[in-house]
């Protein structure tokens, strides 16, 4: 039966879209120097490090910004703030209360933070998708940002970065892209963790890989295509989760994707992966970009596990509105490099007392 | 405990709000009710643009109490395009030199902890080096 698909009562689409990355880069031949003898073992070539006085609250600002300053609207008009990241300052009190009040949103709004690994981003995406669909409010703010944890000499201290993005979602007749339809795929799959009170998180090795990335990707995205009746060649460009340089790839091949598709939203090998802003912030690369009438396929994952497949086609209104902020390329060419001392120094791995 | 004291200048320092003169249009910040100009009442909010230019710097070597993590940093007079002197820590540098006459843009940035590591966490403002748009 053909109802995996959601759609909103009313069409929905993103208003406005906006990017951070922090300016440091930590090169991934610093960490093999550390903790490999240098053997060249690089999933990535750099990632970026958030400075010291950044965390989850201000990058979601400053992103959320730029999403306003496309999107135009009025920020009182705005009735949710949703922001997922793994990586919240406090482990109680809300992240996006911080946010509303910074972008002048409060106080009548509806405000939380989401948890689901590195699907928090999009999970907020399609909760502000339903909030404007069903006609409650006009404009939800839908973050996914985050400054990752990486236990050092792991191997995931490799790809574990800071950046994000965010999306003012509103009526699709407002559109810079109107999002035509969302499939979810979601199973109980224990392939990364972090236990309350842990710095860093465990993860299942070779077990995050085909049970759990590409189980949950392909399923959420062939069925999205399914139902749409649509093909991989339907699309400019697609963008997936991207924990490393390599699963992206795998995955766009398994699906009929090229490379021409992918290369464009697939910033993993120049920033990391910024987790619950993964896949956000190769959209916004890709909006960047892209022309009106291009579809592009979104396929976000988040350990424990779950995916979210989106299906965008951008309007007109791209082309007046791009240009209101700073692009994601011109983020990632705002590089510090710094070494592995400097990286232990900001992320606060010496102890001090 | 300063909680009461940060939450009343949350709006001015995460948005950089301050007055305009109702008399005289002169911009003030941060706000104080009378305008410094022409002695007149001023309650009507503005916020700035956040954009300026750096009027003259300092490099704080010995910091106050809550600011030990970040030494060295740089604080400055800013002067704001739409006049008024802003003293704020300068952030994300980089490699780059500071200078007087430099463009800076205003940031939200965490300023500090209130106390230890279960304290408040304090966000305001920050100026860097303008990201050409």
């Amino acid at each position: 039966m053909k109802n995996k698909v959601m759609k909103p009562a009313r069409s929905v689409g993103i208003i406005g879209y906006g990017a951070y990355i922090p300016r440091y880069r930590l090169p991934a031949t610093e960490i093999s120097r550390i903790w490999m003898g240098g053997m060249p073992v690089e999933p990535i070539l750099e990632k970026s490090v958030a400075g010291m006085d950044e965390d989850v609250v201000t990058m979601s600002i400053e992103a959320a910004r730029n999403a306003l300053a496309r999107a135009g609207v009025n920020p009182q008009e705005i009735r949710a703030v949703w922001v997922g990241s793994e990586s919240h300052p406090y482990a109680v009190k809300p992240t996006s209360t911080i946010v509303a009040e910074a972008l002048g949103i409060t106080p009548f709004t509806q405000a939380a933070d989401l948890e689901f690994a590195c699907k928090a981003g999009s999970e907020a995406m399609v909760a502000a998708m339903a909030l404007v669909g069903s006609g409650m409010g006009n404009y939800a703010l839908a973050v996914g940002m985050d400054t990752a944890q990486g236990k050092p000499g792991d191997a995931l201290e490799y790809t574990a970065a800071a950046g994000g993005g965010a999306f003012i979602i509103g009526p699709a007749e407002e559109s810079l892209a109107v999002i035509e339809g969302v499939t979810s795929y979601v199973t109980d799959t224990p392939d990364f963790w972090r236990r309350e009170h842990q710095k860093y998180p465990e993860h299942g090795g070779r077990f995050t890989g085909q049970p759990a990335y590409f189980k949950h990707i392909i399923n959420s995205v062939t069925t999205l295509l399914d139902e749409l009746e649509k093909e991989p060649a339907d699309y400019e460009y697609v963008i997936f989760h991207q924990p490393n340089t390599k699963f992206p790839h795998r995955a766009a091949k398994q699906l009929g994707f090229s490379k021409t598709q992918l290369e464009k939203g697939l910033l993993s090998p120049r920033i990391g992966n910024v987790y619950a802003g993964s896949s956000l912030i190769g959209l916004t690369a890709v909006l960047d970009g892209a022309e009106p009438g291009d579809r592009i396929l979104l396929g976000s994952f988040g350990s424990g596990a779950g995916s979210d497949a989106l299906s965008l086609l951008v309007t007109e209104k791209i082309t007046t509105r791009r240009g209101k902020a700073l692009s994601t390329e011109e983020y990632i060419n705002r590089r510090t490099e710094i070494d592995y001392a400097q990286y232990v120094r900001m992320r606060r791995k010496i102890t001090l007392k | 405990m300063d909680i009461p004291r940060h939450w009343r200048l949350n709006k001015q320092r995460y948005t950089l709000t301050g007055e305009v003169c109702p008399h005289c249009e002169a911009k003030i910040f941060p706000p104080r009710d009378i305008c410094p100009e022409c002695r007149d009442e001023a309650k009507k909010e503005f916020e700035f643009s956040g954009k300026g230019e750096i009027y003259s710097f300092t490099d704080i070597y010995n910091p106050p109490e809550g600011y030990e993590e970040s030494i060295p940093y740089t604080v400055a007079l800013v002067k704001l395009d739409e006049g008024p002197l802003v003293t704020a820590q300068l952030t994300d540098f980089g490699d780059q030199q500071v200078e007087i006459g430099m463009p800076v843009e205003m940031i939200t940035r965490k300023l500090r902890s209130d106390g230890d590591e279960r304290g408040l966490l304090v966000y305001g403002y920050k100026f860097r080096p303008m990201v050409n748009a």
